[in-house]
């Protein structure tokens, strides 16, 4: 039973890591339609530099972190003005590609400017546990569940009221529609790769600072979030939220129960083989709109 | 003095050579190709043959992706299935090649196949999506099926053989691979003269106005999953007969990117495309390899940094592809040779 219970506790953890890297790829895809294979890349970019601006530059952590959210816009608004939109209107597999090449450089990028090792992590979070009933948990994992809550509370009311918000959405239901009422459509995809990267960053330092280190295995988490995102639907905030809960119990009692009998190795397919099962049974997700189109 | 393309039947429009210069200059080539090695160091032999192998995998991964339409990500996948059906043929079933190398082919494309079936309901991204999945999926069993596959030790593939005659080392393979691959590519090239490579490209420029032109798409679908397939599996028994030891990490997801580069660069829908994406993918670490060499006396660093450098050319090369000439190589080497055929009297 505590065996059990250990799973779902760090399961939600690192589910609450998927939901917000999976926040960016729903942002992104619900503005753009553009599956954006870069985004683990974006999350170990943001721990990366968070890792640096603290450590070189003397500042206090929450200063560092927020210059490495500042840092996050200004790449998301880059990507978008300087790779994205030559993209308009070429094939999907043009637009993936270029995610994946985007992916390489920058993981080339972090390898250049700080090698393959792995890097330890300023301890961010109070080490002394917390007790939850019998079980004592860790309070970066409190910490990183109640980040993921707030942002999610705040994106909802940011789609929900927000003149930004409503743009995106209209954005996203049509651009050609969104252009005629004097959207800028191109400033609401800056937006979108901009809170992309957001996300992504705080999901990154989240994760630095739980795992005590940072190294290019970050990098994974975008194509983990992949399962996640299909699961809570591809263009649904809320479904990636819950989707990357879900995701991340799943893995992590998959791995706990099955890895005996297996040996080793089913937490990193579980997830897939699950992507398999959600493709074929409901292949737009839990909350995901939709289309339905006969071939 | 030729001023302009003039075709008068559709024979002449569907020929695979314009010309009969075309056709001697090809086959000049290929003479050439032959006795290339007699002066290529073993170096220059290993990059020949891995060229060789990628122009494979790369035509077989352009009928699915540039020419069907379907976006794969499991080709590395299917790279390993063809390599490891070959170490399990030719390793523990002692088979000669000529049967090894068709047998893995079929492997790989009844496993393509089967992993095309979703394409029955997911297009585009989701379809890329699934094939992710396939890859893992694929990776897992090869890793933990270990009294077939030898798990993450990986299995040892002894030299193609046909009786007598062993195809040790680079040289030797290399006269195995080179007609091969000529054979696979101008299958390639015909099969888009045919009524299924038609179908095919019906299908990826839209799917709903081929199926009301008759064509029976899901039919088409798995048709393309299993040529493409085979293609893939063919170069992954190829690859298996080179490398000698394969493991699962000859196999990563990059590799599947890898490919997705060359069509991408080569250029999509072109047999030409992906052997030119072939050769420039094979070719960057290597000559990128080359330049540090001399520079690494002056810039010790370069060294350690060269990984970090060829992910960045190659993704720097995707992208500045993508950005500046979505159609490929391909097409700026037909702008460049229309340019000059019909210089100076372009009209």
């Amino acid at each position: 039973m505590e065996f059990l219970l250990q799973l779902v506790i760090s399961g939600l953890v690192v589910g609450s890591i998927y939901s917000l890297v999976g926040l960016g790829f729903v942002i992104i895809y619900k503005s753009s339609s553009i599956l954006n294979f870069a985004q683990g890349e974006f999350l170990m970019l943001g721990a990366y530099v968070c890792l640096a601006i603290f450590a070189t530059h003397r500042v206090p952590f929450l200063a560092a972190f927020a210059l490495t959210l500042l840092f996050s816009v200004l790449l998301g608004v880059l990507m978008e003005r300087v790779l994205l939109r030559p993209m308009i209107g070429e094939p999907v597999i043009s637009v993936i590609m270029l995610t994946l090449g985007l992916a390489s450089v920058l993981r080339a990028v972090v390898q250049g400017f700080w090698g393959t090792d792995t890097r330890p992590y300023p301890e961010i979070f109070p080490t002394t546990p917390v007790r939850i009933g019998p079980l004592p948990v860790s309070q970066g994992y409190l910490y990183s569940v109640a980040s993921v809550v707030l942002l999610l509370a705040l994106f909802s009311v940011f789609f929900k009221y927000s003149r930004a918000g409503i743009a995106m959405r209209a954005t996203a239901f049509s651009q050609q529609v969104a252009l005629s009422m004097g959207i800028s459509v191109k400033r609401i995809f800056a937006l979108a790769w901009s809170i992309a990267a957001v996300v992504s960053a705080v999901g990154g330092v989240l994760l630095g600072g739980i795992r005590g280190g940072v190294d290019g295995a970050f990098a994974l988490f975008g194509l983990k979030v992949i399962p996640v995102v299909i699961l809570g639907g591809l263009d649904s905030v809320a479904g990636a939220i819950v989707g990357g809960l879900i995701m991340g119990v799943l893995e992590n009692l998959a791995g706990g129960y099955l890895d005996p009998l297996l040996g080793g190795g089913v937490k990193e397919v579980a997830p897939f083989i699950a992507l398999v099962a959600i493709l074929a049974v409901k292949p737009y997700g839990l909350f995901g709109k939709v289309k339905i189109e006969r071939v | 003095m030729r001023c302009g393309d003039f075709r008068q039947t559709y024979a002449a429009d569907m020929a695979i050579f314009e010309t009969s210069f075309a056709r001697r200059l090809l086959l000049l080539f290929f003479a050439v190709l032959l006795v290339v090695p007699a002066f290529a160091s073993s170096f220059w032999l290993d990059v020949l043959n891995r060229i060789l192998i990628a122009v494979v995998a790369a035509t077989g991964l352009n009928i699915l992706t540039g020419f069907t339409g379907q976006i794969s990500l499991g080709n590395a996948a299917f790279l390993a299935v063809g390599a490891y059906t070959t170490a399990v043929l030719a390793g523990r079933l002692g088979l000669p090649f000529p049967v090894v190398i068709p047998v893995a082919g079929v492997v790989t494309a009844l496993v393509g196949m089967v992993f095309g079936v979703p394409s029955l309901r997911l297009k585009g991204l989701y379809l890329a999506v699934a094939t992710l999945a396939a890859h893992f999926v694929i990776e897992f069993t090869i890793t933990h099926w270990e009294s077939m596959t030898g798990g993450v030790n990986g299995i040892s593939v002894p030299a193609a053989q046909l009786g007598p005659l062993v195809l040790e080392g680079d040289r030797r393979l290399y006269y195995l691979a080179l007609p091969l691959t000529a054979g696979l590519l101008l299958f390639a090239k015909n099969l888009f003269r045919t009524k299924v490579g038609k179908a095919f490209v019906a299908i990826r420029d839209q799917d709903i106005s081929a199926e009301v032109m008759g064509v029976h798409v899901f039919r088409y679908k798995l048709l393309s999953f299993g040529v493409s397939s085979f293609y893939v599996g063919v170069a992954g028994a190829l690859l298996g007969y080179q490398a000698r030891i394969i493991s699962p990490e000859n196999f990563p997801i990059t590799l599947a990117i890898d490919y997705l580069g060359m069509i991408i660069i080569g250029g999509m829908g072109s047999i030409l495309g992906s052997i030119f994406g072939a050769v420039f993918i094979t070719l960057l670490p290597e000559l990128l390899r080359l330049a540090v060499g001399p520079l690494s006396s002056s810039f010790p660093q370069l060294t350690t940094l060269f990984a970090s450098l060829k992910m960045g050319v190659f993704g720097l090369a995707i992208v500045l592809f993508l950005v500046f000439e979505p159609d490929g190589m391909a097409a700026r080497w037909h702008t460049i040779k229309n340019y000059w055929k019909l210089y100076p009297f372009s009209y």
